[in-house]
């Protein structure tokens, strides 16, 4: 399985989240869900709130929550840079499920004062954190 | 008389060896916190080197983007300054030279305009806030600085920024050199000058697909570049904050020592003199004794 492999970093401002040898990778690039096995052509993507999850060492696949940023792969060397990366298994899902329902409840009451830009961001980074927990 | 001057001075001495206790117990936690500050300022390294790096590729091939964070407007009315300082004191000049380098900033740049301060600390909106205008203010923001609290930074100044409330925005803070050396840092981050294309090594000077497009991908990187800069800004501040304290309480800890060991000086000198006074007065009591026995 070896030669089938690369490199993986996810790192947030706050940490390195995550190095290691992985098979494959998908991420929410703009428009669609994009994946990267070895060889790929060097690239730099575009991402979107959402999950990305991918497929490690030993074939288990893992999830991780980010908060859009982008990826950068260069010659097996896959780089995931994200102002918050959360992996599936650390998300706390109550506080994510109530900043989704506190997220929908603004939303749907159309009051002017709240910015629903902001609204909606919210409830893609909760929704976002909920899948990679698998709680959705 | 002189006894109750031994007893005056014992008195400040040991007033004088509770504040060195404080002071060194002050050095030994800011040293410790210098450790953390630090260790979080190599932790963002990685995220910084390739937003830099990206970032300076992305300019050098979409020379023709145009997005209103990288255009630099003719009339400067009003300029913004990010004043990073602490919020608590007892670190010696510190805030002071920071504070400092920022009215050199406003008093040098000769195009005269408005001037307002972000102040991220509470030492910076007390000074700046009676005398330029406080525009925002970040206080208490902790020991441990959150990316978060850069990206509420960052999303306040790159809005006003947008809307022309401002046409300039600089960033001051303390570069951290070492223990004794924290520098006083001007930058300016909006409009944004791309970092130098020198910084791209050849080993990444390759073709690469853009996804889905370099300009899409500059649009989403330039905000972050400013916080990623402004959040770089708060972990230095905080390393530099923690080093000068150290140093202050340091110093403070030995003048302490040194006061110490001269009032236990002076002290047992007094003392002695004392002594001496009472044993001329034995003797000469006891020589008028012997010539009056004679």
């Amino acid at each position: 399985m070896a030669d089938s492999t690369f490199m993986l970093e996810i790192v947030t401002p706050e940490e390195l989240l995550f190095k290691d040898e992985i098979q494959f990778v998908v991420v929410p690039e703009v428009n669609g869900e994009l994946g990267v096995l070895r060889n790929h052509a060097p690239l730099i993507a575009a991402l979107n709130v959402g999950i990305m999850r991918y497929t490690d060492n030993n074939g288990a696949i893992k999830k991780v929550a980010i908060s859009g940023g982008f990826m950068e792969v260069m010659s097996n060397e896959t780089r995931v840079l994200a102002e918050t990366a959360e992996r599936g298994s650390q998300i706390d899902v109550l506080r994510a499920k109530a900043s989704r329902d506190r997220a929908e409840k603004r939303l749907s009451e159309h009051d002017a004062s709240i910015n629903q830009v902001r609204a909606q961001m919210s409830l893609a980074r909760a929704t976002a954190r909920l899948k990679a927990a698998d709680a959705s | 008389m002189a006894g109750a001057g031994v007893k005056e001075l014992k008195r400040r001495i040991r007033s004088i060896k509770n504040t060195q206790q404080i002071t060194s117990a002050m050095k030994m936690v800011a040293a410790a916190k210098l450790r953390r500050a630090q260790e979080a300022a190599e932790k963002s390294r990685p995220y910084t080197e390739t937003l830099k790096g990206t970032l300076a590729r992305l300019v050098g091939l979409s020379n023709d983007v145009e997005h209103p964070l990288l255009v630099k407007r003719d009339e400067v009315r009003k300029v913004g300054y990010i004043v990073v300082t602490s919020d608590r004191g007892l670190c010696g000049g510190y805030n002071t030279n920071i504070i400092r380098a920022t009215t050199d900033s406003i008093g040098a740049d000769d195009r005269k305009p408005e001037n307002g301060i972000i102040a991220v600390g509470r030492k910076s909106r007390d000074f700046f806030r009676k005398r330029i205008g406080v525009e925002a203010e970040y206080i208490n923001l902790g020991d441990k600085i959150n990316y978060s609290d850069a990206r509420e930074i960052t999303q306040y100044v790159i809005n006003a920024y947008e809307n022309e409330e401002v046409d300039e925005i600089y960033l001051v803070y303390a570069k951290f050199i070492n223990v004794l050396r924290q520098v006083p840092t001007v930058v300016k981050i909006l409009p944004i000058e791309p970092p130098d294309q020198g910084s791209i090594t050849e080993e990444h000077n390759v073709e690469y697909i853009y996804e889905p497009s370099a300009e899409t991908i500059l649009l989403t990187l330039l905000p972050r570049y400013v916080g990623s800069q402004i959040y770089h800004a708060m972990l230095e501040g905080k390393a530099s904050e923690q080093g000068a304290r150290m140093t202050a309480m340091g110093n403070a800890s030995q003048n302490a020592g040194e006061i110490i060991g001269n009032l236990t000086l002076k002290m047992n000198k007094v003392r002695q003199a004392a002594i001496t006074d009472e044993i001329l007065d034995i003797v000469g009591g006891a020589e008028a004794l012997n010539k009056g026995g004679k």
